[in-house]
């Protein structure tokens, strides 16, 4: 049996993994939609990739330095400009302590 | 000149025109926006305007012209960009209802050259949200139409960037590529559309999809207007620490150097099942003119091609997943009315804000990463796609470029393959592997079916050979400018 087959994708773990809030329809559509992906993806299976180094990058850089010299950054209204909700110089959001 | 006549000219025509002072770079301007007003209805490929800026800086290059103070040959020529690469000041949606009030507070480094070169940046283009697509069906504000057969999508990802050059809307367009979403969409519309090298041509201030794949590259009616447009935007940058330190030559100085006779390959495994028998037939008619010109047309194989896709979706995806988790509802615009907490922020904001695409590919990518799977997908890919670049560099030893079609068919209707992904999927499947092998590629103009919908041809190049994979292109381009022909929407 196949690890797709045996596993089939649970939706609500992976798209709260991906912090995506789904209705039930998206859910019901995406899990016979992905389900037929992943068989699609089964063919990689069957490659043999022993000893073989995975590429990230197709001409990887290491080590890529910058010159340590100090730059103006943006304006804090600039860097606010795009934010929901901003009060007091600072991105607004909502409470995450318990009081 | 009447603005129709304009609008019908390429890139280097209106540089010359300029240059002999026989038109204004604001009439230029003038004339795309009259097109726009005029096809733009139908067309949809533009999601945003500026037409004041856009005049003001078409004025800016006339009064540079006028003091002798020009920038380069594309002093004056206006350049529309696909809604994922930033212009400081101007709105950025990627299509998506997530960054509906996103405001670019800086340029994206092809934007700042294409400024310091005097083009007229104007108008943002329609795309498939993020980039995710093949159709531009996948636009939170609605398709963009194939100007050749307003029935039929235009390709995509950038298909407001391939429509609005075909519908003569703007003479030059950049678009950007993760899979194929410049040269399909270029294929479907009957225009140039080419993905440089990996590492060519800056990503900074491109809105990421899958950060190890995408690429800006130009789109045009013509092999040498592409020439014109990578010169400007190539080359090093420090601000994109993917970007390849390698020398820039001048692309449209070397365009006719494929006097000397080269070696194409064809890949077997591209021309099997599943290819429209009129793009089939376009193709071998491209592989007869290069045989034709003197060109030795070789057989190569490339077994690794029926890898691409899997390997393609596991990992785009799963960077798309990491990439996207930038828009959590706390910075970029949107934020759920109805989030009560941080993660409802997070989830809410998301649920809402992205369309079904973008949601399935990154529920797709985090589960291909997710603890249990990450070594069947993710690291699998990953290892499949070096096999793959292995089979590229093996075949590179015997031929200088491979010519391929660059999509199965020609454009499909809208709905066709929406609600079905591995189809559309598959409508990238020879464009795929150069993405993953980094290589450069160009899809050029060879013809239409017999209900006039376009078809294109491929050539991928060796990595960071842009000069010679150009000058290949326009030998046959200069001799059959299939781009410069006009479809009847523009002629109407």
């Amino acid at each position: 049996m196949s690890e797709s087959e045996a596993n089939p994708m649970d939706i609500d773990y992976v798209s709260n993994l991906a912090r995506i809030e789904l209705s039930e329809k998206e859910k019901e559509k995406f899990r016979g939609q992905l389900g037929d992906v992943l068989k699609y993806f089964e063919k990689l299976q069957e490659v043999d990739v022993d000893g073989v180094e995975p590429t990230a990058h197709a001409f990887p850089r290491y080590n890529v330095w910058d010159q340590d010299i100090a730059k103006t950054p943006f304006s804090i209204d600039l860097a606010l400009q795009n934010a929901p909700k901003s009060r007091n110089e600072q991105i607004l959001v909502p409470k995450v302590v318990e009081d | 000149m009447s603005s129709s006549t304009l609008v019908e000219k390429t890139a280097s025509e209106l540089s010359d025109l300029l240059s002999k002072k026989d038109i204004s770079s604001l009439e230029i301007a003038q004339a795309c926006l009259t097109q726009i007003d005029r096809v733009d209805g139908q067309v949809h490929a533009f999601l945003h305007r500026d037409d004041t800026d856009f005049l003001a800086q078409a004025k800016a290059s006339d009064e540079r012209r006028g003091k002798g103070n020009l920038l380069g040959p594309l002093d004056g020529i206006p350049v529309a960009l696909k809604d994922v690469i930033s212009v400081k000041g101007q709105p950025l949606t990627a299509a998506s209802k997530i960054l509906q009030n996103y405001i670019s507070p800086y340029d994206a480094t092809v934007t700042r050259k294409l400024k310091e070169a005097g083009a007229v940046i104007g108008g943002r283009l329609n795309l498939d949200e993020f980039a995710m697509g093949s159709s531009t069906e996948n636009s939170a504000y609605g398709p963009t139409r194939n100007p050749w057969d307003l029935n039929c999508v235009p390709g995509g990802s950038s298909g407001g960037s391939s429509a609005a050059v075909a519908a003569r809307e703007a003479p030059l367009t950049l678009g950007s590529d993760t899979g194929g979403s410049i040269r399909q969409p270029a294929s479907l519309c009957g225009v140039v559309g080419m993905k440089p090298t990996y590492g060519m041509v800056s990503r900074y201030g491109l809105a990421a999809f899958a950060s190890s794949l995408d690429q800006i590259g130009p789109f045009s009616k013509t092999v040498e207007d592409a020439a014109l447009l990578l010169e400007v935007i190539s080359g090093h940058d420090p601000l994109d620490s993917t970007s390849f330190p390698s020398e820039v030559p001048s692309y449209t100085a070397n365009l006719s150097n494929s006097q000397k006779p080269c070696v194409l390959g064809l890949p077997k495994e591209y021309f099997g099942e599943g290819m429209d028998d009129e793009v089939r037939n376009a193709v071998d008619l491209a592989v007869e003119f290069y045989r034709t010109q003197g060109h030795k047309i070789v057989e190569v194989s490339l077994p690794t091609t029926e890898l691409a896709v899997p390997v393609y979706y596991v990992i785009a995806t799963a960077e798309a997943s990491s990439n996207l988790a930038r828009y959590d509802g706390i910075r970029y615009t949107t934020r759920s009315e109805k989030a009560k907490n941080a993660i409802d922020v997070y989830a809410k904001s998301r649920g809402e804000g992205f369309g079904e695409e973008v949601k399935r590919r990154c529920i797709l990518g985090a589960y291909g990463l997710s603890s249990g799977y990450y070594d069947a997908y993710y690291l699998r890919a990953q290892k499949t796609r070096t096999l793959i670049r292995e089979d590229f560099n093996r075949v590179f030893k015997d031929v200088d470029a491979i010519i391929t079609p660059t999509a199965p068919t020609p454009a499909f209707k809208f709905g066709e393959k929406s609600d079905d992904p591995i189809s559309m999927y598959l409508s990238d499947i020879y464009t795929i592997s150069t993405n993953l092998a980094g290589l450069p590629a160009i899809s050029v103009p060879c013809g239409f079916t017999q209900r006039k919908l376009p078809i294109g041809f491929q050539l991928i190049g060796r990595a960071f050979e842009e000069s010679s994979l150009l000058s290949i292109a326009h030998a046959y381009d200069r001799e059959h400018k299939f781009g410069c022909v006009v479809p009847s929407l523009v002629k109407e």
